[in-house]
């Protein structure tokens, strides 16, 4: 699914990642963790096409369902149209735009290039219906400009939204559990392990092990100045819990 | 870069043969426009009144705008189609000009027409003719060219002509007063709510040609009218003078709703050609509790100079400004209103949206004037720029003068580039960057289209998106 093989990355001049080797396989949830400024948004945001990061060296290989292409060649929305999706860790407001006109916009444009059949604004609406009572978003949500006015959850919900409807082939998922209480990280969590199946892969970008008490993954990988220092399944988020990054020679 | 004046799709020129005045101005111009029109004497006096006082004086220079000199005596000061004749109705009118008005969007044959808006179509320096005027005139409304009204509602327009803008105005109402040629007149009587939108299409076709346009709106008391206006113009090489007067007065409890799209030829991207757009347009709320308010799109011209206002003299009339102003290749605007507060507990509010994006220069300048008698008056103002591209520059002037301490005045404004995070999360959800751009132009401007009838929203929102294309790396 993907391949991502010795990454560097510069932003403004400064090298954030510094040799980055992981590879995701179908049906696989990855969590990446680390202490701040170690790396992870930037890998997310690289993946996105963010023009900000620019690679220097190495590659990131994804499969498209045909082939492995060379992501750096995609621009950002074909990268969202060959089934890659990032939840932002800061969803930007955008005023004067409706939260529904985006999604039928985001979606029309997204399905249009994988073939499949658009819905009319009825049908669409009909269609987000069940997901938005998944997440336990008020039809208000679609009337409201884009993240405009909202809470930390309900902007968080609104990228589960996203994600759901549009069921990328990857999803990288950007501190998806920051700013939640614990009754809007359940219902998030929910809306995660609705989307993973076993054809499609996740990237979960935290900071904490709350997140990992609802959604399990495959693997754990530990960022720290921008390379992967430790690999492993669920067991060292434990272990990261209960020692600190401290202990695995990266911390502050 | 593609050149933009190939996205300007009505750019072509109707061919057709027309009658003009030799070029140039001069009294004996304005002699032949008041007897091809068969004017009172009255009105000739005034022309002549205000052309004596034209030659006192000079093109204002205050302005944030780069106007090369204007010869006025390489204008034609009238050009009407030859088989223009204005006895014939607009069923009788040559075909080539239904064709044109067509083509442009505006069906005039009677089978065609829209049932909910009437209208007046202007072709250079006259009205072809006006649509619905027997339905409304069955409510006593009168909606006819302003030619028209001269000859058959002349006290009405004695009355009230120049009584909102006077001659002496400034240079571009002088010397509209003394050589305008048609335009629009509309008045609403006692207590009638106008039952469809009222409009004007001007096309200037001919070249060389500058088109002095003469608007007059009354709407008597309890009365409410909404009017649109349009505007377009042939691709030319050169620079052409579109000099209007717009009046519009509102008595007690009367509502004018007034909306323009302009989107004259703006000129090539290189800033070859386009209208010189240079406009006064006034209202007075001179009844209590009248209400005035101007919405415009400004996305054409090479070069606009406009400041719909309001003179709100009625104790509780309220004035509203509402302006999305778009410039991109070498085109200057400086636009922005007037609002001068009168009579007690007056209200007006502002909302400027500012779109600049190539080498273009966009700005606002706004004045609030509260005067000693307007006890209580209340002022709101929100003036935003956005850039668009590295080389354009936005300028916000916003002058208050207050005179009476009761005054309640807020300002607030705003400039910033175009969003990066903002365009990144769209683009990262499948909408390719120019949608993306389109979107947030369209959201930044909202609070302006929604003042819009509905089908001159979408319009206004598709103007920006195709006039923004070529303009965004």
């Amino acid at each position: 699914m993907l391949k991502i093989n010795n990454l560097h990355v510069m932003v403004d001049d400064k090298l954030i990642l510094k040799g980055i080797d992981l590879e995701i396989n179908q049906g696989e949830i990855h969590a990446i963790m680390g202490p701040n400024g170690s790396g992870k948004s930037t890998l997310a945001k690289v993946l996105a096409g963010h023009p900000k990061y620019q690679i220097t060296e190495g590659s990131i290989e994804f499969f498209d369902g045909q082939e492995y292409i060379n992501l750096a060649e995609l621009e950002i929305h074909e990268r969202a149209k060959s089934g890659i999706f990032l939840g932002f860790q800061y969803p930007t407001e955008i005023p004067g735009i409706s939260n529904l006109g985006f999604l039928r916009e985001s979606v029309n444009n997204v399905w249009k290039a994988q073939g499949k059949k658009l819905l009319g604004k009825d049908d669409f609406i009909d269609f987000l219906h069940p997901i938005m009572d998944i997440l336990e978003m008020k039809e208000l949500f679609l009337d409201r400009s884009i993240n405009e006015g909202f809470s930390g959850g309900e902007k968080k919900k609104n990228e589960i939204l996203q994600l759901m409807i549009l069921d990328p082939k990857l999803a990288i998922l950007d501190e998806t559990d920051s700013g939640l209480d614990i009754d809007a990280l359940k219902v998030v969590a929910e809306g995660i392990n609705r989307f993973k199946r076993p054809f499609n892969s996740t990237i979960l970008i935290t900071h904490y092990q709350r997140l990992l008490d609802h959604i399990i993954p495959d693997f754990i990988h530990v960022l720290g100045d921008g390379k992967i220092i430790r690999s492993g399944t669920k067991d060292l988020a434990l272990e990261l819990e209960l020692k600190g990054y401290n202990w695995t020679g990266v911390g502050k | 870069m593609k050149s933009i004046d190939t996205k300007y799709k009505y750019g072509f020129a109707t061919d057709i043969d027309s009658f003009k005045f030799n070029i140039g101005l001069s009294e004996d111009t304005i002699l032949q426009i008041s007897k091809i029109k068969e004017e009172p004497p009255w009105l000739l006096d005034f022309r002549l009144k205000a052309y004596q006082h034209f030659k006192t004086l000079t093109p204002p220079h205050w302005a944030n705008l780069k106007i090369p000199p204007i010869n006025l005596d390489e204008i034609y000061y009238y050009s009407a189609p030859k088989s223009f004749n204005e006895k014939k109705s607009l069923d009788e009118v040559d075909p080539e000009l239904l064709r044109t008005f067509a083509k442009l969007g505006i069906p005039l044959e009677e089978q065609k027409r829209l049932s909910s808006v009437a209208i007046d179509a202007v072709f250079d320096s006259v009205s072809l003719g006006t649509t619905h005027e027997d339905e409304l005139s069955k409510l006593g409304i009168i909606f006819c060219s302003i030619s028209k009204a001269i000859k058959e509602y002349p006290d009405l327009v004695k009355k009230y002509l120049s009584s909102v803008v006077p001659h002496t105005d400034n240079y571009y109402a002088a010397l509209n007063s003394a050589v305008f040629t048609d335009g629009s007149f509309a008045y609403i009587p006692k207590g009638v709510k106008c039952p469809m939108d009222l409009s004007t299409y001007f096309r200037i076709n001919e070249g060389k040609t500058g088109q002095f346009e003469r608007t007059l709106i009354i709407a008597e008391a309890g009365s409410l009218v909404n009017y649109l206006e349009g505007c377009t113009a042939p691709q030319r090489d050169e620079n052409q003078l579109h000099a209007a007067v717009v009046e519009l007065i509102a008595m007690e409890n009367a509502e004018i709703n007034y909306s323009t799209v302009q989107n004259w030829y703006a000129g090539t991207h290189q800033g070859v050609g386009g209208i010189y757009n240079f406009v006064t347009k006034r209202g007075k709320c001179l009844g209590v509790n009248s209400k005035i308010s101007w919405t415009q799109v400004e996305a054409g011209s090479a070069i606009t100079w406009k400041y719909p206002s309001c003179l709100l003299i009625g104790e509780n009339s309220q004035g509203a400004f509402y302006s999305v102003a778009l410039t991109n290749g070498h085109m200057q605007a400086d636009t922005g209103t007037k609002m001068i507060h009168i009579g007690k507990n007056t209200k007006s509010t502002i909302i400027a949206k500012g779109i600049c994006a190539d080498q273009s220069s966009n700005t606002y300048r706004g004045l609030v004037k509260i005067l000693p008698n307007a006890h209580h008056a209340r002022n709101y103002s929100q003036c935003d720029s956005m850039l668009v591209g590295e080389k354009s520059k936005a300028n916000t002037f916003p002058y208050i003068e207050v005179n009476n301490h009761s005054a309640t005045i807020e300002h607030e404004a705003s400039t910033s580039k175009i969003n990066e995070d903002q365009l990144f999360y769209l683009e990262s959800r499948g909408i390719d960057r120019e949608k993306c751009i389109s979107m947030i132009i369209n959201g930044f401007c909202k609070d302006v289209f929604k003042k819009l009838p509905l089908e001159f929203a979408a319009e206004a929102s598709r103007l920006l998106e195709i006039k923004l294309e070529n303009s965004v790396g």
